[in-house]
């Protein structure tokens, strides 16, 4: 009994993030010049992010902060300033790749994400990886796609014990006190939209 | 905060579901129940524009709509809605308050059975309830139901207007799921809008359409001059299957679980906000009539026609937030949209659908209010957001906090904080308006003379102190500073002493409170010209103090009294008596 299926193109968005590398001439420079204009509007943010809690479990947000393999990923969500989307209620479900896994992207594509005009960009990947959800990697199972926080589904496959989230193997999973945070080994990259 | 009303939860403040005279409000098929959980309130309307007559509340739990009457600002009525559970898309009001609008949250079977719960599929339904009010007395009455298939109905709104006569209320789990919904009703990429032409099944009702079914539920009325409730059960009730009237029930598909539905001052636009969409989804009420002319059908559900989402929507604004859920209106072309997830309140245009402004909440905000905001005249100068997470908003208080709020400006093309305020439980939603509107008929004191309740004392002589087996009557009066009688004896273990307090005081803001030792029930505070019963079974012999509990004058201190209990064996004679011996 039910409606159309929103059928998604699963061109991959990699091609135009290299079509866009191309451009960038020195990626020094380009890098301080995002780290500037980070941190002057740091002082003016505040929300949920900024609370200052040592007593409830960590959320979502706190553990990627506190993770060594992630630094990649939370200067990202700082770039895309989603701090405060991160520590609300959720429940949230994060598939957070690596620093290895976005090493793994062509060279120079992360710097060019960080930058202050494609903050935009950015954001939608990184919602891309986030789930309003709670589901253990076990449980993760019984699913074919899961609704992402851009409005886009990601698939999820089983092979054996392991679970795939759009081609990215779970490799650790973290309790959250506001959801879950899964370890992936690939950057999940949005198919194109409709 | 200039007064808390209470409706379906017992309030000991005022003795409200603890006297006797109001215990029957709280009565329901289910028995006596102390508690409700209220959550949208909605102000009687004329022609669209709130008239600030009466205000509308659901109860959630053990479905039922009350009715508070903004003269005196007491629930007046409540009405126990049947073939329904979780009343949540509800207690809107038509554009004249023709009816106040109840659809069923959870889906159950109806009549209600014993069957095995998987069994849900194609055999609940979900209860949508039209409540006829009486344009005089603001009257309730369930003129019929609209059972539909076994959705869960979410929130509702009426049309304005042009669409007045249209009632559109937002689905989920058209997966009809009966377990793990988080998961299970978000399988499906749109869930529906219902759009039920009510004028429509009013006219096949009254001719004689629908069926009478078994059913029983409460209505509860209180009377301002017995200032007594009564409650009576009713034992059916009228059904209508929508495929018996053709043309009356459209599904309109709309994105990702929507939750708020929302409809603009002009009754054109009607907002579904998808929950889990980062799209908020606008349909066209125009659109939804060609589409129904020209048949623009995507199948249908349980008979109902399904129209063309390509065919109904009149536009879409892309990614505003995270997680929308409510929408209202400033009478400007400008909506106001609440975004839990990313925490905010979006302001956008309506037919170019761009975004103006936006503002943080602190936290993840609900609802959102603006004077008459869904109306077909909002009086928009302020909008206040609801919130639903507090943290660190105010000084700590534990781990229980109240919840915040905030109160934005919204005369310019920006919103500004205005305040940032803790509120009373969960604010959860919120009817405002012009202060004028309920200002000049607000009531200042019951007439003494209109009092017709059956053990009310106009006198000191009318006091008095009667028995009836182990029952004992008090006729007892209350004025600056004391009780009459003060004194009583004779009083035994095993008795159940009425102590019926009228306040004979004609003076506004001057009420008197009621308190005896050991008292199990509640405090009483009695407005002048008021008479309330407290019941009172002494368990140990003595001598009890009674006291007013409101502080009412300079000798309020010495507004007490003495009731002297005896054992089951005595043979103390009845005694009651005021002001005997003045030293």
């Amino acid at each position: 009994m039910k409606t159309t299926n929103l059928k998604f193109l699963f061109t991959s968005l990699l091609v135009v993030l290299f079509i866009s590398c191309k451009n960038e001439t020195n990626n020094t420079e380009q890098v301080e010049e995002a780290t500037e204009a980070v941190s002057t509007e740091t002082t003016e943010r505040q929300g949920q992010a900024f609370i200052e809690d040592d007593e409830a479990t960590p959320n979502v947000l706190q553990i990627a902060i506190g993770s060594p393999d992630h630094t990649t990923l939370v200067a990202a969500v700082q770039a895309a300033q989603l701090e405060n989307a991160l520590v609300n209620a959720g429940p949230l479900m994060v598939f957070a790749p690596t620093n290895e896994a976005f090493a793994a992207l062509p060279e120079g594509t992360v710097d060019n994400l960080l930058k202050p005009e494609n903050k935009g960009t950015l954001a939608d990947i990184l919602k891309y990886h986030v789930t309003p959800g709670n589901y253990s990697k076990d449980f993760l199972k019984k699913f074919k796609k899961l609704g992402q926080a851009n409005n886009q589904y990601v698939t999820v496959e089983v092979k054996g014990d392991d679970v795939y989230i759009g081609g990215a193997k779970i490799i650790a999973s973290v309790p959250a006190g506001n959801g879950i945070v899964h370890v992936i080994d690939k950057v999940l990259l949005p198919p194109a939209k409709e | 905060m200039f007064k808390e009303i209470p409706v379906f939860s017992q309030f000991p403040t005022s003795g409200y579901g603890y006297s006797e005279e109001t215990k029957p409000m709280l009565n329901t098929s289910h028995g006596f129940i102390p508690w409700g959980d209220s959550h949208h309130p909605d102000i009687s309307q004329t022609a669209g524009e709130i008239d600030g007559r009466f205000i509308f509340i659901n109860e959630n739990n053990t479905p039922r709509i009350a009715k508070i009457d903004l003269k005196t600002f007491e629930t007046t009525e409540i009405i126990e809605v049947p073939n329904s559970a979780g009343n949540h898309s509800s207690s809107f009001v038509t554009e004249n308050t023709e009816y106040v609008v109840a659809g069923t949250r959870f889906s159950v079977p109806i009549p209600q059975r014993d069957m095995p719960i998987k069994d849900y599929k194609g055999n609940f339904q979900g209860a949508l309830s039209f409540i006829s009010v009486a344009p005089e007395t603001g009257n309730m009455d369930i003129k019929f139901q609209v059972l539909m298939p076994g959705f869960n109905y979410d929130l509702s709104h009426p049309g304005r207007g042009k669409s007045h006569g249209w009632f559109f209320f937002t689905t989920y789990n058209t997966e009809e799921a009966s377990t793990l919904l988080e998961v299970n009703a978000s399988q499906n990429d749109k869930d529906f809008i219902a759009a039920v032409n009510w004028k429509k099944i009013e006219e096949y009702v009254n001719n004689g359409g629908g069926t009478m079914m078994p059913a029983d539920y409460a209505h509860n009325v209180y009377d301002e001059h017995t200032h007594t409730a009564t409650s009576t059960m009713i034992k059916e009730v009228r059904v209508v299957n929508p495929i018996d009237v053709p043309g009356a029930v459209y599904f309109l598909p709309t994105p990702k679980s929507p939750h708020g539905c929302d409809v603009d001052p002009s009754g054109e636009y009607i907002v579904g906000n998808g929950k889990l969409s980062a799209n908020l989804t606008v349909h066209s009420f125009t659109k939804m009539l060609a589409a129904i002319e020209g048949e623009k059908f995507d199948g249908e559900a349980y008979g109902i026609p399904i129209l063309k989402f390509e065919d109904v929507l009149a536009g879409s604004v892309e990614q505003p937030g995270l997680g929308p859920l409510h929408t209202e209106f400033d009478g400007q072309g400008n909506a106001y949209t609440t975004f839990f997830i990313s925490s905010e309140v979006v302001k956008w245009k309506l037919g170019t659908w761009e975004v103006i402004d936006r503002k943080p909440t602190y936290y993840s905000v609900g609802h959102l209010t603006i004077p008459g905001g869904n109306s077909a005249k909002p009086q928009g100068k302020y909008m206040f957001a609801m919130n639903k997470i507090t943290k660190d908003r105010y000084l700590p208080t534990g781990p229980e906090m109240e919840h915040s709020a905030q109160l934005y400006d919204i005369s310019g093309d920006k919103m500004e904080l205005l305040l940032d305020f803790p509120t009373h439980g969960e604010p959860h939603y919120a009817a405002a308006m012009e202060a004028d509107l309920i200002k000049k008929r607000s009531q200042k004191i019951y007439d003494l003379e209109d009092n017709k309740h059956p053990y009310a004392a106009f006198s000191d002589t009318d006091t008095k102190v009667v028995r009836k087996g182990n029952e004992v009557h008090i006729y007892m009066t209350t004025i600056r500073s004391h009780f009459s009688p003060d004194n009583i004896e004779g009083i035994k273990i095993g008795d159940k002493v009425f102590f019926h307090v009228t306040n004979l005081e004609q003076d506004f803001d001057v009420p008197h409170g009621f308190a005896v030792l050991g008292q199990n029930t509640s405090e009483l505070l009695i407005m002048p010209g008021q008479t309330k019963t407290s019941i009172w079974e002494p368990t140990k012999v003595g001598v009890w103090p009674f006291y007013c509990t409101d502080f009412c004058s300079a000798l309020h201190q010495e507004m007490q009294g003495y009731i002297r209990v005896s054992p089951a064996s005595a043979s103390t004679p009845l005694k009651w008596s005021m002001g005997e011996d003045i030293e």
